[in-house]
């Protein structure tokens, strides 16, 4: 998606020549293909067209839209309260990350602030999530690469997050955690224990995914110098999240701009230099055992205190105009809704940070070779329900 | 009769049958080592899904007969009676075609692989050029397949897989020759290509080729044991069907039974390269250790080796009964599985059986037909070992990207052959 298709009316496959050649078998010249929407490696609808030299890659169109389902337009149509459980199905892999953000979105519309003991579950909820996702990426990833084995790994402890928000909500992955003004839920009895154990439980396991691939030479070799975004392209194409930070910007909402209760714990953000698949393999990993500081931090911080702040049972924001966004685990999920002082949103629009990203896939992979393109896309971690909605 | 059976069975006269001229025993053995193979690559199929499976903390098939060993059987009629589609655009007879090219080539090389010094079914005296040879066209069923689909996924994928053997076809065959040229070493001073006069080679010179001129002899078998992954397709070097980008490579518009000739082929090639290493650099059909414990005594406690193999695997089935749940769903499950250890125990002693009476080498029929287990066993155990590392292999390592792979192929495998190949030359000078 280079910037003069984007401004094209017409749609992206203008500038590709996708007419059927003269020749009833493959000429010798240039080859289109299409990967998706039905691919194994694009991970869900993505449709790449590719167009090839032999396996280099000249020239990539993103086709997109294959599971778009109007979130932002429903959201005009339904009350504040009706519309959270939908924030859960764009990046449905990061559920809580999303609910986050809209729901701090509509408090800061309404001026209420929620509980100190909410943020603090909201932290370890969201965190918890975040380590969910990267282990999703991971394992996909890897699997994109070639390496089977770390899937089933990464899928096995993944369980035992799921298992705790289960506990807790009820919903393993479309959770709808968080309310406007709080959470509905109090912690069960052990939720700290569980997320204790989880904690003890889970370091080991990523030194294991670590011992898999971070020195294996294959490994290294399929990702360093692949898929290379500086940090002043990135930051022209809007890329955020650990994307970004791979490229060498240290930029992180949650120390940029904190939210929640995310300015009381003490942790780092990991940045790379060369801005490589290799980077933002590493940095990811290292955004794990970030996360579980910050998990520490919150459960053995957390206060007591009510979770629900006062909110009127109808939410009826007054007039005005919002923008909150949050550090969800694939970088800056925003929200902006302007409000027309009624109980339904005028207008709701989703900045997703997996829609951004995606835009650079094109500068990462032109003049790579077909196998980076599955890599590339990986590494980028998108999710089609984000990127769709 | 008994005579006349055993002089063909090549057990007396120690000749394979084409050696002995008997068209008919030749035949014989080609339908033997067909049905060996299928069966081989049926257990390899269900060893390889159960395998991977553990390694990847997953319990593999489960279902169809206990501990899923009948889902080879389940797989085989499935794809069976699959719809059998040949795409409208594809070159209906070259598709047609192209599953028997692979799966001729990876069969054919089957007659030269030296089961034991007269288990063959013919001793080509360019055995081991023959097997190259075929085993290579093994591509062309690739290559034909991959344009017979007309379409760009099977085309690149056809295209990464001729390339990258042409590439790695000239590093294994330098590997080769350096193993050929150490056969010249021996008493006569001939060198020879036969695939047994290879394995007598070592017999001779007291040593497994591995352990010559350490470590070339290592090398070179290392070179080997790379090269032959990636002519047979698998990972880390399984760029012509990598699933994450090509969605299936050369055979992404096969279904059916068809793409099932194409598994049968890959398997049944897999085992074959498997097979050269072994005959080349591991002793062929010979034992651990054949001069340093040549007691008889030892020649008899190797020789009790494939019952033992045979009894392990029964106590392992059983170890399956005992441990399996005792709700009556599991009953008919139980009773199968019992039964499976109940055969491999018969097996076992039917071994131990012929193990004792032919103890004495002396050369009764006895003795021949346990020298001859002997021979096959030793042979299937070292390419089983093959086997289970190109298992190992797919459960641990990413892809390599096809760039890299024929950097590899031209710029560390080549080179390093070459030098094998000439170091080995020049070694073998001195040594003589």
């Amino acid at each position: 998606m280079n910037d003069s298709t984007r401004d094209d009316s017409n749609g992206a496959l203008s500038n590709l020549d996708l007419e059927t050649p003269e020749k009833p078998y493959l000429d010798s010249n240039e080859l289109i293909i299409n990967m998706g929407p039905q691919h194994p490696a694009t991970h869900g609808v993505l449709r790449v067209i590719l167009k090839l030299d032999g396996e280099k890659v000249l020239d990539t169109e993103c086709v997109i839209g294959y599971l778009h389902r109007g979130v932002e337009k429903i959201a005009e149509n339904r009350t504040y309260t009706m519309f959270n459980p939908y924030v859960d199905r764009m990046d449905y892999v990061a559920a809580v990350s999303n609910g986050l953000g809209y729901c701090e979105a509509v408090e800061k519309l309404m001026n209420v602030e929620a509980p100190a003991r909410a943020n603090y579950i909201r932290v370890i909820l969201t965190e918890l999530n975040r380590i969910a996702s990267h282990q999703l990426w991971l394992g996909t990833h890897a699997l994109d690469i070639g390496a089977m084995t770390p899937l089933f790994y990464t899928f096995r402890d993944r369980e035992e997050i799921l298992k705790i928000f289960e506990r807790y909500c009820g919903a393993r992955l479309t959770t709808h955690a968080f309310r406007i003004g709080g959470c509905q839920y109090e912690t069960y009895a052990g939720f700290e224990k569980d997320v204790e154990n989880f904690l003890t439980f889970v370091a080991p396991k990523i030194d294991e995914y670590e011992e898999l691939l971070t020195t294996n030479r294959i490994w290294i070799e399929r990702t360093k110098n692949v898929g290379v975004i500086s940090a002043a392209d990135a930051i022209a194409l809007g890329v955020t999240g650990p994307v970004l930070r791979a490229s060498g910007v240290k930029w992180d909402l949650r120390k940029a701009q904190p939210y929640a209760a995310y300015s009381e714990f003490d942790f780092d953000i990991p940045t790379g230099t060369n801005g490589d698949t290799y980077d933002r393999y590493l940095v990811r990993m290292a955004e794990m055992r970030q996360s579980l500081r910050i998990i520490e931090q919150a459960v053995n911080g957390i206060p007591e205190g009510p979770i629900m702040a006062k909110v009127p049972k109808i939410i009826k924001p007054p007039v005005g105009e919002i923008y909150h966004s949050i550090e969800a685990p694939k970088g800056e999920l925003g929200y902006f809704i302007v409000s027309d002082g009624s109980t339904q949103p005028y207008r709701l629009r989703v900045r997703p940070p997996s829609f951004v990203n995606l835009q650079a896939l094109d500068t990462m992979v032109r003049g790579l070779l077909v196998a980076d393109v599955v890599a590339v896309i990986g590494t980028i971690d998108i999710v089609l329900g984000e990127v769709d909605r | 009769m008994p005579d006349f059976i055993m002089s063909y069975l090549g057990i007396k006269d120690a000749v394979t049958p084409g050696a002995a001229g008997s068209q008919f025993w030749a035949l014989v053995y080609v339908f033997i080592i067909f049905a060996g193979v299928s069966v081989a690559v049926m257990a390899m199929n269900w060893l390889e899904r159960k395998a991977l499976a553990h390694f990847q903390i997953r319990l593999g098939p489960m279902r169809v007969g206990p501990h899923g060993l009948l889902q080879p059987i389940a797989d085989a009629i499935k794809l069976m009676l699959k719809e059998d589609i040949i795409p409208a655009e594809a070159d209906q007879f070259v598709f047609w075609v192209a599953p028997l090219i692979g799966l001729l080539a990876a069969f054919t090389v089957y007659t030269v692989i030296p089961f034991g010094p007269s288990q063959a079914v013919s001793d080509m005296n360019i055995g081991i050029l023959f097997m190259l040879g075929v085993s290579s066209l093994g591509v062309l069923g690739i290559v034909v397949a991959g344009w017979a689909s007309n379409s760009h996924y099977p085309l690149i994928g056809a295209l990464r897989s001729s390339a990258q053997m042409v590439s790695y076809e000239v590093a294994m065959g330098l590997a080769v020759v350096s193993a050929i040229l150490m056969t010249s070493l021996n008493a006569t001073g001939t060198g020879t290509l036969s695939m047994i006069g290879i394995v007598q080679a070592q017999q001779q010179q007291g040593v497994w080729f591995i352990f010559k001129f350490f470590p070339l002899g290592l090398i070179a078998l290392g070179i080997f044991a790379i090269a032959m992954i990636a002519e047979t397709n698998r990972a880390p070097f399984d760029m012509a069907e990598a699933e994450s980008e090509l969605t299936a490579g050369y055979h992404t518009e096969y279904s059916g039974l068809r793409w099932s000739l194409f598994m049968l082929a890959e398997y049944a090639a897999m085992i074959a390269v498997s097979s050269i290493a072994v005959a080349l650099w591991l002793g062929g059909w010979m034992r651990p250790f054949p001069n340093l414990l040549n007691a008889p005594a030892w020649d008899f406690i190797f020789s009790l080796f494939p019952a033992l193999t045979f009894f392990g695997l029964a106590a392992i089935a059983i170890i399956g009964v005992v441990r399996m749940p005792a709700h009556s769903f599991f009953k008919i499950q139980r009773i199968g599985l019992a039964a499976f250890a109940a055969v491999l125990g018969f097996i076992a002693l039917l071994l131990l059986v012929i193990a004792v009476a032919g103890r004495s080498a002396d050369g009764s029929v006895a003795a021949r037909f346990r020298e001859g287990i002997d021979y096959v066993y030793w042979f299937v155990f070292k390419v089983a070992v093959f086997m289970y590392l190109f298992i190992w292999y797919r459960a641990t390592w990413p892809r390599y990207r096809f760039d890299q792979l024929m950097k590899i192929g031209w710029k560390v495998m080549l080179p390093i052959s070459l030098v094998v190949l000439i170091a080995t030359a020049i070694v073998g000078v001195l040594v003589s």
